[in-house]
C-alpha cells in the first residue's frame, strides 16, 4: 500500500494518563481514512501527533516520508480542529485570505476555497455572526486554501444538518480522487460507512484497522455500530 | 456546496505558491494587516486607544494647573506629563497585546498558525508592527493635544516624542507577548500587568529621580527598560537638539523590545501537551 502517514509504536502521555498506548498503523494515500471511537478515546491526540503539535512520549510518526511537524510539511499538511479555529471578529473572506497568504496562495485561491465550502454568499460576514455549521466550514476553507496533500479533519461534520453532511462527504471523496489524503475523525458510527478505511480507537488502543465491509464481516452485522460493539465484546472476551 | 474546482486541487498542476524561508517580511506584513483588520472591527477599542491617554493627561493638567512652581524649574505637569507620554502607550499596549495573544491561544488559532509555514517570530513581529502602528497614531493625537490644549512645554521636536512613544509601545507589545506565554487564563494575564508594569513605573524616575534612589534600587532601575524611555523623554523635554544620550536611550529600549520578542518566540512551543 502506498502510505501517506505511518505511525510506529506511538505512545503519548497527558499528565499522568497514558492517552495513546503504542499505536501502529499506516494510512493509504489518496483515500479517506476514518478515525472512529468514543469521546476520550484519543482521536484528537492522535491527530495532533500527525500534524506535529503534540508532545509524544515515544514512537514515530512519518508523514509524506518526513517526521511529523517538520518545516516542509507545514505547506503540505492541513489541520482543522474540532472547534472552529478562525478569527471571530473577521469576515470569512479576511480569514481565508490570511491563511492563503501564509500558504503562499493568492486571493483568487481564497475565493475558490470559500466557494468550495459553499460560503460565497456569506463571504463578507463576520464569522461571529455565522451559525456553528458555517463557522466550521469557514475553518475548513482556511485549510483547503493551502491545497494540502494531507488533510486532517477533527469531527468536521458535528452539528451539520444531514444534507450538508452528505455534501461534505462528497467533497472529501472528490478531494481524495484528486490526490489528497484525508484523515477524518468522528464519534458517530453511521459516518464510518462513508470512509475507504477505518481505524477504530478505544482507550488509546487500536481495536481495528479495517474497511467498512471487513468490519461488517468481522462484527457479524450489517449495522456498523453493532459490528463495532461485537468486535469490542469479542476482544474483551479474549482478554477475560 | 458547489462542484470542486479541480484545477486547484489537482496534484499535477504546477504549484503557484511562494515558499518562504524561516523569517519572511511578507508573512509578517500579512499578520500585521490581519491584526489591524481585527482592530478595525472593534470601534470602541480604537476610540479608547485614541482618546483615553489625552483625557488622562488632561486630568493631570487640571490637577497641577493652579499650583505654584519654583522659579527656574520646570512645572510639575511639564515633567510628569511628558513622562506619561511614554508610560501610557507602554501600559496600554502591554495589556492589549497580552489579551490579544491569550485570545489567539484559547480560540485555537495559535495552534493552527503553528501548523502553517508562519515562523513564530513572524507572528510576534506582526503583532509588534500592528500595535506599533496603532501606537504611532495614538502618540500623534496625544502629543498634539498635550502641546496645544495643555501647554505642555517640550524644548525638542515633538516628532522625537512620538518616536519615543512608539518605541515604548513596541516594548509594551513585546513584554505583553512574552508575559502571555506564561498566562493560561485571562485572570493570570491581567495580573501580569502589575507584576511587569508597575515596578518599572515606580522605578523609572517619575516618582523619585533615579540618582536620588538607594543604590540597590538604582541598580534595579538601571536594568529596567522603561527607565531609559523616561530619560529619553526628559532629554527631549530639556534640550532643543536631539542629544546623544537620547539616541542611546532609544537604542536601549528598542534593543530590550527585540530581546523580549526573541524570548517570546523561544518560549512559544510548537509542540504542547
Amino acid at each position: 500500500m502506498d502510505s501517506a502517514v505511518t505511525v510506529t509504536d506511538l505512545v503519548v502521555d497527558r499528565g499522568h494518563r497514558r492517552v495513546l498506548q503504542g499505536l501502529n498503523f499506516a494510512v493509504g494515500a489518496r483515500s479517506v481514512t476514518g478515525l472512529l471511537g468514543p469521546s476520550g478515546s484519543g482521536k484528537t491526540t492522535l491527530m495532533r501527533a500527525i500534524v506535529g503539535v503534540q508532545q509524544v512520549r515515544s514512537g514515530e510518526v512519518t508523514v509524506l516520508g518526513e517526521p511529523a511537524g517538520s518545516p516542509d510539511l507545514r505547506y503540505r499538511v492541513g489541520y482543522v480542529t474540532q472547534s472552529p479555529s478562525v478569527y471571530g471578529d473577521l469576515s470569512v473572506r479576511d480569514n481565508v485570505r490570511y491563511f492563503a497568504a501564509l500558504y503562499g496562495m493568492s486571493s483568487r485561491e481564497a475565493d475558490a476555497a470559500i466557494s468550495d465550502v459553499g460560503l460565497t454568499d456569506a463571504a463578507d460576514q463576520v464569522v461571529n455572526d455565522l451559525s456553528g455549521g458555517q463557522r466550521g466550514r469557514a475553518s475548513l476553507a482556511c485549510a483547503l486554501v493551502g491545497s494540502p496533500e494531507v488533510l486532517v479533519l477533527d469531527e468536521p461534520t458535528v452539528g451539520l444538518d444531514p444534507v450538508l453532511r452528505v455534501e461534505l462527504w462528497g467533497r472529501f471523496h472528490a478531494l481524495a480522487d484528486a490526490g489528497t489524503t484525508l484523515i477524518v475523525s468522528s464519534h458517530v458510527m453511521d459516518e464510518a460507512g462513508r470512509c475507504d478505511r477505518l481505524l477504530l480507537l478505544r482507550d488509546g488502543e487500536l481495536l481495528a484497522d479495517s474497511t467498512p465491509a471487513q468490519l461488517r464481516t468481522d462484527g457479524r452485522s450489517d449495522d456498523l455500530e453493532e459490528a463495532f460493539l461485537n468486535v469490542v465484546r469479542a476482544r474483551e472476551g479474549m482478554a477475560a | 456546496m458547489t462542484a470542486p474546482t479541480t484545477n486547484r486541487t489537482a496534484r499535477t498542476s504546477a504549484p503557484t505558491r511562494t515558499r518562504t524561508p524561516h523569517l519572511s517580511p511578507r508573512l509578517t506584513a500579512a499578520t500585521a494587516a490581519r491584526v489591524l483588520r481585527q482592530l478595525r472591527h472593534d470601534h470602541r477599542t480604537i476610540a479608547m486607544m485614541l482618546v483615553l491617554p489625552s483625557l488622562l493627561l488632561g486630568l493631570l493638567y487640571l490637577l497641577w494647573k493652579d499650583l505654584p512652581t519654583f522659579p527656574g524649574q520646570p512645572g510639575i505637569f511639564d515633567r510628569v506629563g511628558l513622562t506619561m507620554l511614554g508610560i501610557l502607550p507602554f501600559v496600554v499596549m502591554f495589556l492589549v497585546t497580552s489579551i490579544a495573544m491569550l485570545r489567539e491561544r484559547t480560540s485555537g488559532t495559535l495552534e493552527r498558525l503553528l501548523t502553517t509555514p508562519l515562523a513564530r517570530l513572524d507572528l510576534l513581529l506582526g503583532y509588534g508592527a500592528a500595535f506599533g502602528l496603532a501606537a504611532a497614531v495614538q502618540a500623534l493625537v496625544t502629543v498634539t493635544i498635550a502641546t496645544t490644549v495643555y501647554d505642555l512645554d517640550v524644548k525638542g521636536s515633538i516628532w522625537l516624542v512620538v518616536l519615543i512613544a512608539v518605541v515604548d509601545a513596541v516594548l509594551g507589545v513585546a513584554l505583553g507577548l512574552l508575559a502571555s506565554a506564561f498566562a493560561r487564563t485571562e485572570f493570570q494575564a491581567v495580573q501580569f500587568m502589575p507584576v511587569v508594569v508597575l515596578p518599572q513605573v515606580f522605578l523609572c524616575g517619575l516618582l523619585v529621580p533615579v540618582d536620588q534612589m538607594a543604590g540597590w534600587l538604582q541598580a534595579i532601575s538601571n536594568v529596567l527598560p522603561l527607565t531609559y524611555a523616561v530619560e529619553a523623554l526628559q532629554e527631549v523635554g530639556s534640550s532643543a537638539a536631539a542629544t546623544g544620550t537620547m539616541w542611546l536611550d532609544v537604542g536601549v529600549v528598542a534593543g530590550a523590545a527585540l530581546l523580549a520578542l526573541a524570548l517570546a518566540a523561544a518560549t512559544l512551543r510548537r509542540r504542547t501537551n
